[in-house]
């Protein structure tokens, strides 16, 4: 039976006095009780297609052509009244920004009953219902949570209220937009798992909209690929992901790093140019100005969605070749990987404590080596970026903190560093957006510190900058751009020349990706290993897709609440034997079926509660109170474990656990993860 | 690199045609009745004498009170003087004063607003709190002080009001500032070694002039206010100057409204109104074009 069906949806945007096309025939639909995926890179449309299922387009957007029916309603030729009925009770929705979706100055029971109160429950009722609401999205303790206002909750906390609000009407359909983007892998595998949950109980039907595809294939029971505005590809989730027919999907599962890539023998496969803008007004099909196999015939006819079989269609004349999409970078490139045993930076007796007590980082003690690249990984609050901004002399440490550069201590502020210091360390920032200079041309973002660290001027100031932008992969022509007429991916290597420009030995690399699309992820990420095969460059990588710290890295150091729990070579780390909380990072990344990577487990790992508040920790090994394999004995409790050495040299974990019992797989926990 | 050529010859630049900023303000009809309205008293101020066809201090006692009428449009006031003639010329000292005395609180306001942000810490905390002292007494009050101790003048008028705005000027500034101040910018600036100066003046200031440029053109119709009350008040222009503010100060001192000479006072007071008004509607269509 079909809850919601769409056909041949055109929805239209004016912008600047011109429509443009944002989708266009796009059509599917939704059985009851079942879970659809919508994924796709940002601009794809995905985002407009909830809107319109909604009613929900900002006001220069209309559906141009096409039906909707939800529930043998039609939400486009409703009445106001009928339209706000289907939205209380037929249609609910989660957003990506869960603090965003509540509102800040009521309290969370205000807020929940609320929901069920426009169902027409009384007011006594929907704060009992509310409540009982709130611990089916396994919150523990509801009446203490609905007294809190929403900025007292965690991003895990909120986005649970909101589903719970969301499934206050027992909705028929739930519409799930990015729903844990903005979370960590630990929370977003047990929000994941709750939405699972939920969706047997209630027997609601999903839209579920992500482009993250690991999530969408364990979420989904079919899923349609979004490019463009059209629907390229459909079909059962899991077929789709282990063999795709259309060359956009082929090429988006190639650009994520997969079981046993790195960064010395492969390159990420990339998608090369750009998604076209909406009323880009090409003829036929949409993605043959990207594809390797398009020929002449896509550019002169869209084509339609062709049936392949199985319940899959394909909007590809060619969707037989597609697996077999040529790659656009080289498989093997022959790098040989300098890493020298010799360390260049050290910190010791590494600790910072903000104000109100909060210790972002305790005693870490790290080697950085010459032409490696470190990985930092950890939950937010885990002291990632404090490391970072410390290193760069951003954030001054406490005192009695030793960090050395190649044997001589370095001033803990950035400002008691000379020119020769500061040429050696820079970094690239998450967001190229706060990281830029918006006021500022490409130019002189990129020359400023060539002038500054460099000492260039005139002629070798302009070589080097066309050598910087072309080792980049930018072109001369955008030196006179200013940062907001690039996209995110071209802003982003505006970010790396600059900091490549000073000629550095350290590099740290602050989630240089996250903020980017996989197609482009994978190209800055290629960009990223070619320089430092080029220039020998040093790399501190924060990352929390572990995927892409086990692409680039070397070594990785695993942080919870500001400590080292593990420290060694990738390999070590990935392979195990694990500290308890690296096994649970692991496990709670969503994968895709085939491409699984080193060292994850089949079964999750739950990590249950919250990460502790860093201004008080807990006592004895600081992860015994979400620890699933804390020793009976109650050392964790107690005593905080030292760094043990593991199998391999260089491979230390902060354990009380012996190695041979860490090695164990332990046995899957299974019912509820609370 | 394969990837390499792949990839740049597919970079279209995603360059649209997009209107600037200017243009885009070009279009708004608030900004172009606005503007008609400053530029009509800038012409005024500059070419006042001419235009009028009396001069305004010309006394004609034998038409004294004169209501409006062809010979006089606007009438006359009780010592004969064109009001016509008055309200044209009368548009100059007010157009020389405020725009410097505007510009002059902007300047300084901007320079410690950049401080106190960049700043911050103990220098923001004393210099936020003497401001607000300043900021808790009546502008008025502070100008007569000042204009007494330093007698009525055109500069004093435009120093005293300049350092009326900076205070306010300054706050503002100061919180633009904050907000860039926790963009990754600021910080990959320091990892330059660039000094404050460089990063508050070549870094920061691009980034908040949108904000300094509306805070400008409010108080600006703040100013023009400002000097029209004190005008009235006799603190300002000085008679026999023509002023708007001051003309009407002279008809209320010989009781025009009690005696039913309605244009001696109405025709000023529309002038003034009709500045504040340019000026603000100015204004919203460039806080609206920047918000765009």
């Amino acid at each position: 039976m079909t809850l919601l069906s769409v056909s041949q949806l055109d929805v239209t945007y004016r912008v600047r006095e011109q429509d443009r096309l944002a989708l266009r025939d796009v059509s599917f639909s939704i059985g009851r009780g079942e879970s659809y995926g919508l994924v796709g890179e940002s601009g794809s449309g995905k985002s407009t297609v909830a809107l319109a299922l909604m009613r929900y387009l900002p006001r220069n957007g209309r559906v141009s052509a096409g039906s909707i029916s939800i529930d043998n309603k039609n939400p486009l030729t409703l009445t106001a009244g009928a339209l706000r009925t289907m939205r209380a009770k037929t249609v609910s929705m989660v957003y990506q920004e869960p603090l965003r979706a509540l509102n800040p100055s009521l309290r969370v029971g205000k807020q929940v009953a609320e929901a069920f109160a426009v169902t027409g429950s009384a007011k006594g009722e929907s704060v009992a219902r509310a409540e009982e609401m709130l611990r089916k999205v396994q919150i523990s303790d509801p009446a203490r949570v609905m007294r809190r206002y929403p900025h007292e909750l965690s991003g895990g906390m909120a986005q649970r209220v909101v589903i719970a609000m969301a499934l206050a009407p027992s909705p028929a359909l739930l519409i799930l937009d990015e729903p844990t983007t903005a979370l960590d892998a630990t929370v977003e595998a047990e929000v994941l798992d709750l939405i699972s949950g939920l969706r047997t109980e209630f027997g609601t039907s999903v839209l579920f909209i992500s482009h993250n595809l690991a999530v969408i294939a364990k979420m989904c029971d079919r899923v349609g690929v979004l490019y463009a505005g059209e629907l390229v590809e459909e079909g059962g989730a899991q077929a789709v992901f282990d063999n795709p027919r259309h060359p956009y999907t082929v090429g988006l599962l190639r650009c994520i790093p997969h079981r046993g890539q790195r960064k010395d023998h492969d390159r990420l496969d990339t998608i090369p140019g750009f998604l076209p803008s909406p009323g880009h007004g090409l003829t036929g099909c949409v993605f043959a100005p990207r594809c390797a196999l398009a020929q002449d015939r896509c550019k002169e006819a869209e084509p339609p969605l062709i049936d392949i079989g199985g319940g899959r269609t394909s909007r590809c004349f060619f969707n037989e070749k597609a697996p077999e999409l040529p790659r656009t970078t080289p498989t093997d490139v022959a790098v040989t990987t300098d890493v020298e045993d010799e360390p260049l930076v050290v910190m010791n007796n590494l600790s910072k404590t903000f104000k109100g007590g909060v210790r972002a980082l305790a005693d870490v003690a790290l080697t950085v080596r010459k032409g490696e690249t470190l990985g930092l990984v950890g939950e937010s609050g885990s002291g990632k970026t404090t490391l970072a901004r410390v290193l760069l002399g951003l954030t001054s440490p406490d005192p009695g903190t030793v960090v050395t550069l190649d044997g001589a201590p370095l001033a803990p502020d950035v400002r008691k560093r000379d020119r020769a210091v500061l040429r050696k360390l820079q970094i690239v920032f998450q967001n190229p957006d706060s990281a830029l200079n918006r006021r500022h041309s490409v130019r002189s973002l990129i020359g400023r510190p060539l002038v500054r660290l460099g000492g260039l001027d005139g002629q070798a100031l302009r070589d080097r900058l066309t050598s910087l932008v072309t080792s980049v992969r930018l072109e001369e022509r955008h030196l006179a751009f200013r940062p907001a007429q690039l996209s995110g991916g071209l802003k982003q290597r505006v970010a790396i020349a600059r900091a490549f420009g000073p000629g550095p030995s350290v590099v740290v690399c602050d989630e240089p990706t996250s903020a980017l699309d996989v197609s482009v992820q994978a190209a800055i990420l290629n960009l990223l290993a070619d320089l430092q095969a080029d220039q020998r460059t040093t790399y501190v990588f924060i990352s929390h897709d572990l995927g892409l710290v086990r692409y680039l890295s070397d070594r990785i150091v695993v942080l919870y609440l500001g400590r080292v729990m593990e420290v060694g070579p990738a390999s070590a780390v990935f392979d195990g034997p694990h500290h308890p909380y690296t096994e649970a990072l692991l496990s709670a990344v969503p994968i895709l079926g085939k491409q699984g990577l080193d060292g994850m487990h089949p079964e999750r790992i739950k990590l249950t509660g919250e990460i502790p508040s860093a201004a008080n920790p807990p006592t004895g090994c600081v992860f015994h109170t979400r620890c699933p394999r804390r020793l009976p004995t109650g050392v964790c409790e107690t005593t905080e474990p030292p760094l043990l050495e593991g199998e391999e040299p260089g491979h230390q974990i902060r354990c009380h656990i012996p190695l041979i019992d860490l090695r164990k797989v332990p046995a899957p926990i299974s019912g509820g993860s609370q | 690199m394969s990837d390499v050529t792949a990839e740049v010859a597919v970079t279209v630049p995603q360059l649209k045609a997009e209107p600037t900023r200017w243009s885009l303000l070009l279009r708004r009809p608030t900004f172009l009745i606005g503007a008609a309205i400053v530029l009509f008293w800038i012409v005024c101020a500059v070419f006042g004498h001419r235009i009028a066809s009396y001069s305004p201090l010309a006394q004609q006692l034998l038409s004294t009170n004169a209501a409006p009428s062809a010979a006089h449009w606007f009438g006359t006031d009780n010592i004969g003087r064109d009001v016509l003639a008055r309200v044209i010329v009368g548009s100059r000292e007010i157009l020389i004063v405020t725009p410097l005395a505007t510009l002059l609180g902007t300047v300084l306001g901007t320079v410690l607003g950049l401080a106190m942000g960049y700043f911050s810490g103990l220098l923001d905390l004393l210099v936020s709190r003497v401001l607000e002292a300043v900021l808790a007494l009546p502008a008025v009050i502070i100008a007569f002080l000042f204009i007494v101790a330093l007698g009525p003048s055109v500069p004093t008028l435009i120093i005293v009001i300049g350092l009326i705005f900076t205070p306010l000027i300054a706050r503002t500034v100061r919180s633009s500032v904050l907000t860039e101040r926790h963009l990754d910018y600021i910080a990959s600036a320091r990892l330059l070694g660039e000094n404050p100066a460089r990063i508050m003046y070549a870094e920061i200031l691009p980034n908040v002039l949108p904000s300094i440029l509306v805070e400008f053109t409010v108080r600006l119709g703040y100013a023009i206010f400002t000097v029209a009350t004190l005008s009235f008040l006799g603190f300002g222009i000085q008679p026999p100057t023509p002023d708007w503010g001051a003309d009407i100060a002279y008809a209320n001192q010989n009781n025009a409204l009690l005696s039913g000479y309605w244009w001696q006072v109405l025709f000023p007071a529309l002038a003034i109104a009709s500045l504040v008004i340019a000026i603000n509607l100015i204004t919203d269509s460039i806080e609206q074009v920047l918000a765009s």
